[in-house]
């Protein structure tokens, strides 16, 4: 990403536009964060100062840690909801990284019929929009027994349309000298996959992770159909229900959700190149 | 005869020992994920077919009805309610978030200082899950004491109503939906500005072009193609349009008051899982679920051609 980069200087047209440019983009990202701040801003405020005008951005009396106290007097179960968000993610993610991997080794290097048929209504998957089968799919958990279950919760989300296209796409990068090598040197598939193409793939593994843990960790409509008690409910409904019960204060529904983004935040922040290598080449999130 | 046919099934699978065992290899990779496709994706996709053919609620047993949810569906105000809304916002969100996110892009695409700090900055509220921004926003738009409302206090317009007012609604519904959406649209439309070769834009500076015929001329037409991708991916998003909704009308009225924030996805859910009725909603699904393929297939069809119309230019 270096357009303008290595432009000869007497091509540059100057310092005003550059400095326009400055501003404009400083002005949108500004604008673009302001719900964040806003967010940390009232979590932190005593209810007494949220009905105040004219309205500060600073809380005269800061009171994060009170807050948060009462944030788990008033939803009891908060501490469930997130441990539960953690187990969805890591299960889903390291479901995925095993099923989808394979999957996607099988697909990139091996030969055997109905391969491109298979291939391509997998990736047909993709078209469907889970709105779309939300209905059945509440109706084959129910039947499988599953309600309020991390079975429900994982089991599913661990086989992935999205992550077996990534990490193809990934494999098929990477030249076949090496596997042939080791297949010469008597390895069987899985230890080729474990050995040479794995590690070859690390930017997609991130790229895959990222993507994966952001959604899960996100995720909501599913959760809300197939759970009802905060045994298994994820963080998203946690703080949805903060927002139902109608005299939830807003500083407490903030401190909800900055506890529900601040890990996916540090985890973009850390990982965002690969995150967005990943955006470009799916075109899906 | 027997054999010759278990011959020609087993030369399916390669001519020689060695390209057999690749293939059962391939088929036993592939297995656990394809089957789970299947299982928790593919089954529910084919019922779903099924089940709106059927009256059923879940307490009686189901009926075959035919096409009768779908008669019941365009006559329902309630169904074209929900599509109205759902356009509204689409008309609402999508060219506001799409030039937006095209000007980010073009304005990110040079030398500057703190850009990585600006790309990120812009992304961040597309990692951030709708949920929580949903609830943010839902403060923010709150009366009176509500960021939203401060800021147009100038106006005398501190007191409005959004969140329960059915002719705003949308509204504030549309807002998250684009300030989710800016940084993604953002993001692709950076990685189509990079495939414009640069000595295009060498060329018309040499020969005197200004910025804006540089734009009118080259930017834009080159990244055309990306350009409809972003315009069809966010349309197809807004037709997804839930967790906003549920989110901001949980205070209230769920759906907004007199249903005036439901949307097809919203409605869907409603009909299926607060009125039990599974074989209309189904029959909601399928209609989201056949816009949304005819929009990915159209999408699918023109870039073909935009492709081949640029390797014939080249």
């Amino acid at each position: 990403m270096q357009p303008d980069e290595q432009l000869p200087r007497y091509l540059d047209s100057g310092r005003l536009v550059r400095l326009l440019t400055f501003v404009i983009l400083a002005v949108g990202a500004a604008a673009m964060v302001l719900p964040f701040v806003w967010m940390v801003s009232t979590a932190c405020k005593p209810s007494a100062e949220l009905n105040r005008l004219p309205i500060h951005w600073l809380p005269e009396q800061a009171a994060c840690l009170e807050n948060l106290q009462q944030l788990y007097q008033t939803s009891e179960e908060f501490n469930h909801y997130l441990v539960n968000s953690v187990v969805l993610t890591v299960g889903r993610t390291l479901g995925q990284l095993l099923t989808c991997s394979l999957a996607a080794y099988g697909f990139a290097r091996f030969r055997f019929p109905g391969r491109n048929l298979l291939f391509t209504l997998c990736i047909g998957l993709l078209l469907v929009p889970f709105q779309a089968i939300v209905l059945p799919e509440y109706l084959l958990i129910r039947q499988l027994g599953w309600r309020n279950t991390f079975a429900a919760l994982i089991v599913p989300g661990t086989f992935s349309a999205f992550a077996l296209f990534l990490l193809r796409q990934a494999f098929l990068q990477i030249p076949l000298d090496l596997e042939e090598a080791a297949q010469l040197d008597g390895a069987n598939p899985l230890q080729v996959l474990a050995y040479i193409t794995l590690p070859l793939s690390v930017p997609a593994l991130a790229a895959f992770a990222v993507i994966t843990i952001q959604a899960a960790w996100n995720d909501f409509l599913y959760p809300l159909i197939v759970t009802t008690s905060a045994a298994t409910r994820p963080v998203t409904i946690g703080i949805a229900l903060l927002q139902g019960e109608r005299n939830t204060p807003f500083n407490l529904i903030m401190m909800g959700s900055l506890l529900a983004t601040l890990p996916i935040l540090i985890l973009f922040v850390l990982l965002q190149r690969y995150f967005i290598a990943g955006v470009t080449t799916t075109g899906l999130k | 005869m027997r054999v010759f046919a278990l011959n020609h099934f087993l030369n399916l699978f390669g001519h020689t020992p060695l390209a057999r065992r690749r293939a059962l290899w391939g088929i036993a990779l592939i297995l656990p994920n394809t089957l789970g496709l299947f299982f928790f994706f593919g089954l529910p996709i084919l019922a779903s077919f099924f089940t709106s053919l059927q009256d059923w609620n879940g307490l009686k047993p189901a009926k075959f009805v035919g096409l009768e949810n779908f008669a019941r569906l365009f006559t329902d105000s309630n169904f074209w309610q929900a599509f109205g809304n759902t356009l509204k916002l689409m008309v609402f969100s999508v060219p506001i978030g799409v030039v937006l996110a095209l000007g980010v892009a073009i304005l990110l695409n040079q030398r500057l200082p703190g850009r990585n700090i600006f790309r990120t900055l812009y992304f961040l509220p597309v990692v951030t899950s709708t949920v929580a921004a949903s609830v943010v926003w839902t403060w923010i738009f709150q009366p009176r004491y509500g960021l939203i409302g401060n800021l147009l206090a100038p106006l005398g317009l501190r007191d409005l109503q959004w969140l329960t007012r059915p002719d705003l609604i949308l509204i504030p519904v549309a807002v998250v939906t684009i300030w989710q959406r800016l940084g993604f649209d953002m993001v692709l439309f950076l990685a189509g500005l990079q495939t414009i070769p640069r000595i295009l834009y060498e060329a018309a500076i040499i020969d005197g072009a200004t910025r804006w015929q540089r734009f009118r001329s080259i930017t834009l037409p080159l990244l055309s193609p990306t350009t409809f991708l972003v315009f069809v991916l966010s349309i197809i998003n807004a037709f997804q349009i839930f967790d906003q909704v549920y989110v901001m009308t949980s205070r209230t009225t769920l759906g907004g008051a007199g249903g005036s924030a439901t949307t097809l996805a919203y409605l869907l859910y409603k009909s299926g899982f607060t009125n039990s009725e599974f074989g209309y909603a189904s029959a909601i699904a399928l209609v989201l679920f056949f816009v949304i393929l005819g929009f990915t297939v159209f999408q699918l069809r023109l870039q073909r051609r935009w492709v081949y119309y640029e390797s014939r230019e080249s």
